[in-house]
């Protein structure tokens, strides 16, 4: 099961075991950790689910389609080379322990 | 509001939840309690027409925030519980079970109901709409052994059905009344390209035709009976025409309504001590004259936001630029603004790659709908909240693109710039 840690901007932490088959924005939607907001449910069209992953992680996820890239231009908080939108983000088997960064701002 | 007495919201919906995690977020600590007469934990209603239905997500998935949410933020959430008496004089809401709850501020976030169907066997079984995950769950299990489905109504609730129902390998009948899908709430040629591709994925659609008689057997739809004579089989009857919002607690305590809650720039009735927010809340439109009423995702949550601020000491006009989706099969529509009243429109784009309409209203560009492009809907969500001007010039020039738009207007916020010709479409989608 993936071990999923979300960073809060002021250093807090909420760490979750994962099924593989979620997402990343739905485990942390249905934990309720503050700052993924998720408005359309996963459906690629709010940008609202925003994180920042940590250097390399590019390798673990799947790579991101041009839709997530164009909506991940027009996101609340600044846009960084880690930027993914959090719903994108599937979770496997294989994932071990995961870091994810949650931005200030969604909206 | 009164010292020591907390929030009250009636329905818990997409709207409640919101409010509750913004007054927290805004770090409102009194007691927040949420009254929902739904079995179950709040959920998102969006994918019960589209995922759910197409039997890609499940019940759990559907949940708007978990367990945790309400525990850790010390929310209390009264669920299977209908609010039935608001005694506005004392702050006090009555419950179904003869509970009573105090409050210092009452929100109604009671949201809207399907508008039932006029006609006759409206009432038969088979005959059901699509609000709440029961629904869903009813019509999931009906679409099994369904042979002949009609959905009454091409608005978005009836075509993301009729879409659903093309991904489970049955093709609906759709009809309306009127002589375009999604009535007036998209511009012509967006409701002509979805028209279009309904039909090419084989519903049959009927539009400008008037059912008048569901008919049946031992109780059970069989037929529909349409005004001119014609008579379809129907063994599962979907409608799909519109919603009423939930203002009768409003209404016998005594506050204004109008197609909804009467309430101010602020979400507030004319008393005080009570606002109202999400579908059930007709506001002053901001960038239009009279009220309007909304039922959209956004709207829900971002009045929410709003309220939450202003029951914490920061007040402001609700002003926000609606926005809204749809997703039937592979055409994902975004609406930026709000296209009521536009009598001009340009198209930019390919109907097979992705486009978008602009409408306009006397000359001010009011809404953009996007079809598959989604950084076009992006990129108008933020043109049209900055008030950044484009014309139907400006679109005509190949060149043109939204985002060349937006930068250039960060450059120089104050006004208006010149066309500039030369100026390539960085990214080519505009
Ligand atoms: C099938 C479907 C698909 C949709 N698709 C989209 C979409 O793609 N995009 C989009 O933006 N929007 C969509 N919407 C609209 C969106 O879901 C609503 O605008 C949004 O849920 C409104 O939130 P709300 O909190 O105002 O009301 P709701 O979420 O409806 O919540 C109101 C709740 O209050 C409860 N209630 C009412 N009266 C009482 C009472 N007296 N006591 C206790 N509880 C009460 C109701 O039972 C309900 O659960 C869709 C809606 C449906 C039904
Ligand atoms: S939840 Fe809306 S884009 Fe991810």
């Amino acid at each position: 099961m993936p071990k999923v840690t979300f960073v809060q901007p002021d250093g807090v932490e909420t760490v979750l075991d994962l099924p593989a088959g979620s997402t990343v924005m739905r485990g942390a939607v249905a934990a309720g950790v503050r700052g993924v907001v998720a408005e359309c449910g996963g459906n690629l069209m709010c940008a609202t689910c925003h994180v920042y992953t940590v250097d390399g992680a590019g390798d673990v996820f799947a790579a991101m389609t041009d839709d997530e890239d164009e909506l991940l231009d027009c996101t609340a908080a600044p846009r960084r080379d880690t930027s993914r939108l959090s719903c994108q983000l599937g979770l496997t088997e294989g994932m071990d322990e995961l870091v994810v960064h949650v931005p200030g701002a969604q909206t | 509001m009164s010292p020591g007495s907390g929030v009250v919201v009636v329905g818990a919906g997409q709207a409640a939840v919101q409010l509750a995690e913004s007054l927290r977020e805004a770090g409102f600590t009194g007691p927040v309690t949420l009254v929902g007469e739904e079995p179950r934990p709040p959920y998102q209603r969006p994918p019960l027409s589209k995922e759910y239905l197409a039997g890609k997500v499940t019940p759990e998935d559907l949940v708007l925030r978990g367990e945790w949410f309400y525990a850790d933020r010390g929310v209390e959430l009264l669920v299977g519980r209908r609010a039935v008496h608001l005694d506005r004089a004392g702050r006090r809401l009555t419950l179904d079970d003869g509970a009573v709850l105090s409050y210092g501020h009452l929100v109604l976030a009671t949201g809207a109901r399907p508008r039932p169907l006029p006609i006759p066997g409206a009432d038969l079984d088979g005959v059901g709409n699509l609000h709440t995950l029961g629904d869903a769950q009813e019509l999931r299990e009906r679409m099994e052994s369904a042979r002949d489905v009609v959905v009454i109504g091409a608005g978005f609730i009836g075509l993301e059905f009729a879409a659903a129902c093309g991904a489970r390998g049955v093709s609906p009948v759709v009809l309306d009344v009127a002589g375009q899908v999604m009535g007036r709430a998209v511009s012509a040629p967006v409701a002509a390209h979805f028209a279009e591709r309904h039909q090419r994925n084989g519903t049959r659609l009927l539009l400008g035709r008037t059912p008048v008689e569901l008919t049946g057997r031992g109780g059970k739809v069989g037929a529909m009976r349409l005004a001119d004579g014609e008579s379809l089989p129907a063994d599962m009857v979907v409608t799909g025409i519109g919603v009423l919002p939930n203002v009768e607690l409003a209404e016998a305590a005594g506050l204004e309504t109008a197609d909804g809650i009467v309430v101010d720039q602020y979400l507030r009735t004319a008393d005080p001590a009570v606002s109202a927010i999400g579908d059930c809340a007709a506001f002053p439109d901001p960038r239009g004259v009279g009220r309007i009423r909304l039922e959209s995702v956004q709207n829900a949550a971002d009045q929410a936001r709003c309220l939450a601020a202003a029951l914490t000491g920061t007040a402001r006009p609700y002003t926000t630029l609606p926005w809204f989706w749809s997703y039937q099969g592979d055409l994902r529509l975004q609406i930026a603004g709000l296209s009521t009243g536009h009598d001009h429109t340009v198209v930019r784009g390919e109907p097979d790659e992705g486009f978008s309409v602009f409408c306009f209203r006397e000359g001010s560009l009011v809404a953009v709908e996007s079809v598959n492009r989604a950084p076009d809907h992006m990129a108008a969500r933020r043109l049209l909240t900055a008030g950044i001007r484009v014309t139907p010039d400006d679109l005509s020039d190949p060149g043109f693109s939204l985002r060349t738009q937006l930068t250039r207007a960060a450059a120089a916020p104050a006004r208006h710039q010149p066309r500039n010709r030369g100026t390539p479409s960085g990214t080519g989608a505009a």
